[in-house]
C-alpha cells in the first residue's frame, strides 16, 4: 500500500470463524427449533416451535453450552440473540393482555429464520 | 406493603426467615447436604481447595445484597446520563462502582415505564442478579413462581399485590443462559425533594425483581 493511500475500513479481506457473524438482526424474524433431544440444553420446552422477533444480539459470542454441559468444546462459539414471542402465542387461552410477551436470551443453534 | 415479610406469596412458596422455626440441629441431613459435605471434604482433604477459598467464597456471596442493587436504581433516578449507561451496559457500569462478576454472568437492566412492567424469573433453575442482590428469595426458587411467571404472569403479580392495566405490556425476562436481569422500577411521584440516599432506601429486592413497585412507607400507588 502506497503511503498516503486513504485505508478502508472494514477490512473486506479477513475470514470470520464459523459462528463468529451475527446470523440474526434485530427485527428479524425467527422459529425456535422444534426438537426434542435427550441432554442439556437451556430453551425450555415451553418455547419449542414457537415464532418470535429478534429483540438484540448479546456480544460476544459464547460458548455452545450444549457441548460445554459434557465438557467438550473445541472452540465453539455462537451468539445468543434475545427474542421477544407474544404470550398468546405461547399459552392457548392465555389470560393477560394482548400485548404481554415473554422475553429470553436463545442460543443461535436453536433459532430458525423465517422468511419474509 | 412491598416488605420483604409482608408480601402474598405464590402458594407453595416458603416465607422468610421471620417465622421459621428455631433451628434445631436434630434432623438426619439430606441426601444433597451428605453429598456437598462429603465432596467439600474431599476437595479439602486432596489439597484441590482450602477452608479459607470456601469461607472467601461465603464472605463474597454474603457481601451481595440488595442494597447494592437499591443504590444503582436510586442514582439511576437522580441522573439521566447515568441511567443512560447503565441501561446500555448494566455490567460495565456496575463494574465502574465496584461490584464484580464473579460468576461471569452479564447484567441487563430492564427499564418499567407507565407502557412496560417487567418481570424477572429463571424458568430453569434460579439464574438471579446476585453480583448486585444476593442470594434469590426462597419462592423465586419454587415451581410454582417458575411455571406462573411465564404462563400467568398477571394473576401471579395480582398475587403479590400488583395488578396493571390491560395497556401495560407485561414483559417476562427468562433469564435462561448468560445475562441477568434487574428491573430499574419507576420513581415513586412524591419523591422530588427525596435524596439519593432516601431513594435508596425505598427500593425493595421485590421490585427489583418485578413483582411489586417501589412503594412510599405511607402505601401510596408508585
Amino acid at each position: 500500500m502506497t503511503v498516503g493511500t486513504p485505508t478502508v475500513f472494514p477490512f473486506t479481506s479477513v475470514v470470520l470463524a464459523t459462528g463468529e457473524p451475527v446470523r440474526f438482526a434485530p427485527g428479524d424474524r425467527v422459529r425456535v427449533s422444534d426438537r426434542r433431544p435427550v441432554g442439556h440444553y437451556r430453551v425450555p420446552l415451553y418455547l419449542r416451535g414457537k415464532a418470535g422477533v429478534v429483540e438484540c444480539v448479546y456480544e460476544p459470542a459464547q460458548l455452545n453450552n450444549e457441548e460445554e454441559g459434557y465438557g467438550r468444546n473445541a472452540g465453539g462459539k455462537r451468539h445468543y440473540y434475545r427474542i421477544g414471542v407474544p404470550m398468546a402465542d405461547i399459552w392457548p387461552g392465555y389470560a393477560g393482555a394482548p400485548r404481554d410477551t415473554l422475553r429470553i436470551e436463545v442460543f443461535e443453534s436453536w433459532l430458525e429464520r423465517i422468511d419474509g | 406493603m412491598s416488605g420483604a415479610g409482608h408480601t402474598p406469596h405464590p402458594h407453595g412458596a416458603h416465607d422468610h426467615a421471620g417465622d421459621h422455626a428455631a433451628v434445631e440441629d436434630v434432623a438426619r441431613p439430606g441426601y444433597y447436604e451428605i453429598m456437598e459435605i462429603a465432596v467439600r471434604e474431599l476437595l479439602v482433604e486432596r489439597g484441590h481447595i482450602q477452608g479459607a477459598e470456601i469461607h472467601r467464597q461465603i464472605d463474597l456471596l454474603d457481601s451481595r445484597t440488595p442494597a447494592l442493587g437499591a443504590a444503582i436504581v436510586a442514582r439511576a433516578w437522580m441522573d439521566p446520563a447515568f441511567k443512560a449507561r447503565l441501561l446500555a451496559d448494566g455490567r460495565g457500569v456496575a463494574e465502574e462502582l465496584g461490584v464484580s462478576f464473579y460468576d461471569d454472568t452479564g447484567l441487563i437492566v430492564l427499564e418499567n415505564t407507565a407502557e412496560v412492567h417487567n418481570l424477572v424469573v429463571c424458568t430453569l433453575c434460579s439464574c438471579y442478579p446476585r453480583p448486585v442482590l444476593g442470594l434469590p428469595p426462597e419462592w423465586y426458587k419454587l415451581k410454582p413462581y417458575r411455571a406462573r411467571a411465564v404462563s400467568e404472569p398477571r394473576a401471579l403479580l395480582a398475587e403479590f399485590g400488583t395488578v396493571l392495566p390491560d395497556d401495560v405490556e407485561i414483559r417476562v425476562s427468562d433469564s435462561t443462559s448468560m445475562a441477568r436481569y434487574l428491573v430499574l422500577p419507576r420513581r415513586p411521584e412524591g419523591t422530588e425533594d427525596f435524596t439519593e440516599t432516601q431513594l435508596a432506601a425505598l427500593v425493595t429486592r421485590d421490585a427489583m425483581i418485578g413483582v411489586v413497585p417501589v412503594e412510599l412507607p405511607e402505601g401510596r400507588p408508585a
